[in-house]
């Protein structure tokens, strides 16, 4: 058999895992990224609007701060988050734009002076302070209540994946390109690595390692209409699940971005409504003032894709070939603003549409695009049942997105999270923990477990075809488990799932190779699809209430009293068809800002019996610390700062808070 | 304010007569001693919108399930479908079939190390590249303190930086190369272009004289033979031929200058 041994594996080559490899390297300990594509192609590269971090650098931006930052994202999570983390999260989030500023990514910078732009579809003219000039700068997003969100014109995600990866390779970090992690070895309560393919020759190889961290990304695959990359499909979530002992949290919590291209699905920023782009009906008629007076087109991502999909159902769609539609206005910006800031918003445009967006406007229809669930953590991002197991980034649910992102909130969790669990799993290796102990046996049992399955695969004569599946699949998700769902539609896609999951046991290949076999990735990655697909269905049929994305017609309420918790699921036995569910609660009386309305969307909500003496308590806290500053009175409310790796510690500087 | 608009935009993609098109794919597979390099040619009907993303997860879901080939975004982002379209490099995922004619041959990029049909490991010869030619920012001195205000750049250098900082490494310039196909250590316009980003970057402390140890040579700035395929194909449309020809100025300036000293 062969075995690689390595202090740290890391699987995922996006940003969370390069990153979570750096600072694992950093501290003396060696890593293995495994990645099914070359990094540089990863998933994170198609982040295209920003990252958010409180830099308040621009004047939209001023008076913003991590205490802004915190609300925002608490707010846009539907108080499903992990205030902690949130903390942990917006405190780390300026020093990662600095440092990536440092490690070369190009961030698109301040000018002094006037400028217009557009507000509200009016021109406006703002100012720029001259002791801005050159620093980092920040655009609208949805959800914000401060311009927050640090861009390189609208190729975010790719200048910063080229920087940490570049970063990686000066590290010297192996990145074992166009290998598959099939499943993880353990022993029922440890983590010892995993069980790789060659995507190239098919060999299975045994990696050894102290800590396995999965950076996977989403599971956005699951779903036919996704803005997802064809490689985000779940599958390190699926084999987290596979061991029976690590959890996955919330997976029935999806995000469906506003605007994906239609019918394609293809993602067009955010940063075209933080611009000032406008989105139409039928008719022309910019409809979300109708619905969300307050923020419009900037409500968050869950609200305007819901008043979209509402808006189409009361007949305001446009009509074509494929069906409804609605349209983004980015005429207004000008075709300066969007040769400059949203260029690949325009290459988009006239590749996959013909269209050019300073002249036509773009048609959009919501489709799933985030996937705030994944692999259960604590805040140090290590599974809280399989030791020596973390998660980083999308894959993970440390959870700082509770049941809805923040857009920009994604991308600055891939490099925060790395930075942040990178250290973390240093201090694990580097604990009586770290050291490990195991038996070859179990390492060829593991081995010989997957060869099994894979020749299984190659050499049966089932009837049923890898890809009809996994096209079942997807269809039902996107039919029966999208932004509207019902308790009957729920239960329909459960049940079609599980059939599928038992056909999928029967699949049958006509390409019988052991290399490169597309196929055969299609049949084992089904398997295991199916799986995740059951978690988020099931998830969301048994929570009966809406909360974030997750919005039940047939329970329209927030419902804090019974549903203030955390959906965990575990699949123990391999031959069952659905997951065990349990329920992890949260503590109201812990959290920094107790459940209330969000500012936008449903204002109706049934509160949780603690809420109001936790609102009362800091209502107290506050009053006794008002002559004190924000940092002594939050940390009075919800301390946290010693939760995080020292290395991060500190407060960061502004124009206006400057640092002794 | 004038946010009502009663006529809207031209409905998206302009569709001509569908057409049936035939797909004459390149098909081997290296590692099997039984294969030898042949064109197989796949059937399907044309659709509205259709790249060659759908088209060919189309006949790999309909037709054989044992063609390879690799995309990952499908939205033009990532550079991972470069192949030769018609005798052209450039990203499948972005090509539209009514741009082409019915009858479209498919092959993997030369010079990278053939996977199998259409994939190729572009990935093991860029990262070649990037060890060689250091692509990555080499800091002044001590590491910076992240609490601080960073540190300011002109924005209008900030802007250039990114220009250049937008290639996503897809091969088709090595692909379309004259050079690359002679000289086996060729660094390419990639390379190239990662060298003019770097030498633009004040955050690197590498001097013209560190550039021209790494690229002032005839698998450099120097083995260019200006055909310019490269800028011909480059799907982001970078300034390429500029770039090169802005090193070579830069760093036979330089030569002159050493021999002289």
């Amino acid at each position: 058999m062969k075995v690689i041994y390595t202090d740290v594996l890391v699987i995922g080559g996006g940003l969370a895992g390069l990153r979570v490899a750096i600072g694992a390297k950093r501290r003396g300990h060696d890593a293995i990224i495994l990645s099914l594509v070359p990094p540089k192609r990863s998933h994170s590269a198609a982040a295209q609007g920003g990252m958010q971090a409180s830099l308040a650098n621009v004047t939209k931006g001023q008076g913003d701060s991590e205490d802004v930052h915190f609300e925002d994202t608490v707010k846009g999570s539907d108080w499903g988050a992990d205030q902690q983390v949130v903390r942990m999260f917006v405190n780390t989030a300026p020093k990662a734009v600095r440092e990536l500023a440092a490690w070369g990514v190009p961030w698109s910078r301040v000018r002094q002076g006037d400028r217009q732009v557009i507000i509200n579809g009016q021109k406006v003219t703002i100012t720029e302070r001259a002791e801005a000039h050159g620093l980092v700068a920040q655009r609208d997003f949805g959800g914000t209540k401060k311009w927050r969100t640090c861009y390189v014109s609208d190729g975010t995600g790719h200048a910063m994946l080229f920087a940490v990866s570049d970063k990686a390779i000066e590290q010297g970090i192996p990145v074992h390109e166009r290998t598959e992690a099939l499943a993880l070895i353990h022993d029922g309560s440890r983590c010892y690595g995993a069980v790789v393919r060659d995507l190239i020759s098919g060999e299975l190889v045994a990696y050894v390692a102290k800590a396995t961290t999965i950076a996977t990304g989403g599971a956005g695959r699951v779903y036919r209409v996704t803005t997802n990359a064809v490689i985000c499909e779940g599958i390190g979530a699926a084999i987290a699940l596979e061991t029976g002992v690590a959890a996955l949290g919330n997976m029935e919590a999806v995000q469906f971005h506003p605007t994906g291209i239609f019918p394609a699905g293809i993602l067009v920023t955010e940063g075209c409504r933080g611009d000032g782009g406008l989105l139409r009906d039928a008719k022309g008629h910019r409809f979300m003032p109708d619905y969300e007076p307050e923020k419009k087109e900037l409500a968050s991502r869950d609200v305007v894709s819901r008043r979209m999909e509402e808006h189409i159902r009361k007949g305001n769609g446009a009509q074509s070939r494929f069906g409804e539609h609605l349209w983004l206005d980015i005429t207004l910006l000008g075709r300066a603003h969007i040769e400059r800031n949203l260029r690949e918003v325009k290459e988009i445009c006239e590749s996959f549409l013909g269209v050019d967006p300073a002249e036509q406007w773009i048609p959009v229809r919501p489709a799933q695009h985030y996937t705030m669930g994944g692999i259960r953590t604590d805040h140090t991002g290590q599974s809280r049942t399989l030791k020596g197991l973390f998660a980083a980034g999308e894959a993970a649910c440390w959870d700082m997105h509770g049941f809805n992102r923040l857009g920009g909130n994604s991308v600055a969790e891939t490099v925060v999270a790395g930075m942040i669990v990178g250290e973390f799993v240093a201090d694990f290796l580097e604990s009586g923990q770290g050291e490990i102990d195991i038996p070859t046996a179990l390492v060829r049992e593991a081995l010989a477990a997957e060869r099994g399955k894979l020749d299984a695969l190659l050499a049966s004569k089932g009837s049923e075809r890898a890809d009809a599946l996994k096209i079942e699949m997807q269809q039902i998700m996107t039919d029966k488990v999208g932004i509207f769902r019902t308790g009957k539609d729920l239960e329909e896609a459960v049940a079609r799932l599980q059939e599928l999951l038992v056909r999928s046991r029967n699949i049958g290949l006509r390409y019988r190779i052991d290399g490169p076999n597309p196929e055969l990735v299609t049949a084992y990655r089904t398997q295991k699809m199916l799986k995740v697909a059951l978690c988020v269905a099931n998830g969301a049929l048994t929570r009966t209430e809406s909360r974030g994305a997750h919005f039940r017609e047939d329970h329209p309420r927030r419902d804090d009293t019974n549903w203030l918790r955390r959906t965990i699921a575990t699949w123990a036995d391999p031959m069952a068809t659905l997951p065990t569910l349990s329920y992890e609660p949260l503590d109201v009386m812990k959290m920094e800002l107790p459940p209330g309305w969000r500012g936008y969307g449903n204002k109706d909500y049934v509160d949780h019996p603690d809420t109001p003496r936790r609102a009362a308590e800091v209502a107290s806290v506050r009053e006794r610390t008002k002559e004190a500053d924000r940092h002594a009175v939050q940390a009075a409310l919800m301390p946290y700062e010693d939760l995080l790796p020292e290395r991060f510690r500190g407060r960061n500087e502004r124009i206006d808070e400057r640092l002794p | 304010m004038t946010t009502e608009t009663t006529t809207p935009a031209a409905a998206p993609v302009a569709t001509g007569p569908l057409r049936h098109l035939r797909f004459h794919i390149l098909r081997h597979d290296p590692r099997d001693p039984a294969s030898a390099p042949r064109l197989q040619t796949y059937e399907i009907e044309e659709a509205a919108g259709m790249t060659l993303f759908i088209a060919l997860t189309e006949i790999r879901e309909k037709l054989d399930a044992s063609v390879s080939f690799d995309f990952v975004c499908r939205a033009g982002i990532c550079g991972s479908c470069a192949m030769v379209v018609n005798g052209r490099p450039g990203l499948a995922c972005r090509t539209l079939t009514k741009d082409l004619p019915a009858d479209i041959t498919l092959a993997p990029l030369p010079v990278f190390e053939l996977i199998a049909d259409l994939s190729v490991n572009t990935g093991k010869w860029l990262r070649g590249m990037s060890e060689r030619l250091e692509t990555w920012v080499h800091s002044l001195g001590e590491e910076v303190d992240l609490r601080r205000i960073e540190q300011a750049m002109d924005p209008d250098l900030a802007d250039k930086i990114y220009e250049l900082d937008r290639c996503v490494e897809c091969g088709s310039c090595v692909a379309a190369c004259g050079t690359a196909r002679m000289r086996q250590d060729f660094v390419g316009a990639v390379g190239l272009n990662k060298i003019a980003r770097f030498a633009l970057d004040p955050r690197d402390g590498r001097t013209d004289a560190d550039m021209y140890e790494l690229v002032g040579n005839d698998d450099g700035v120097f083995g260019c033979m200006t055909l310019l395929g490269c800028q011909d194909v480059c799907p982001k449309q970078l300034p390429l031929q500029t770039q090169i020809a802005y090193l070579r100025r830069k760093l036979a300036l330089r030569t002159v200058g050493s021999t002289r000293s």
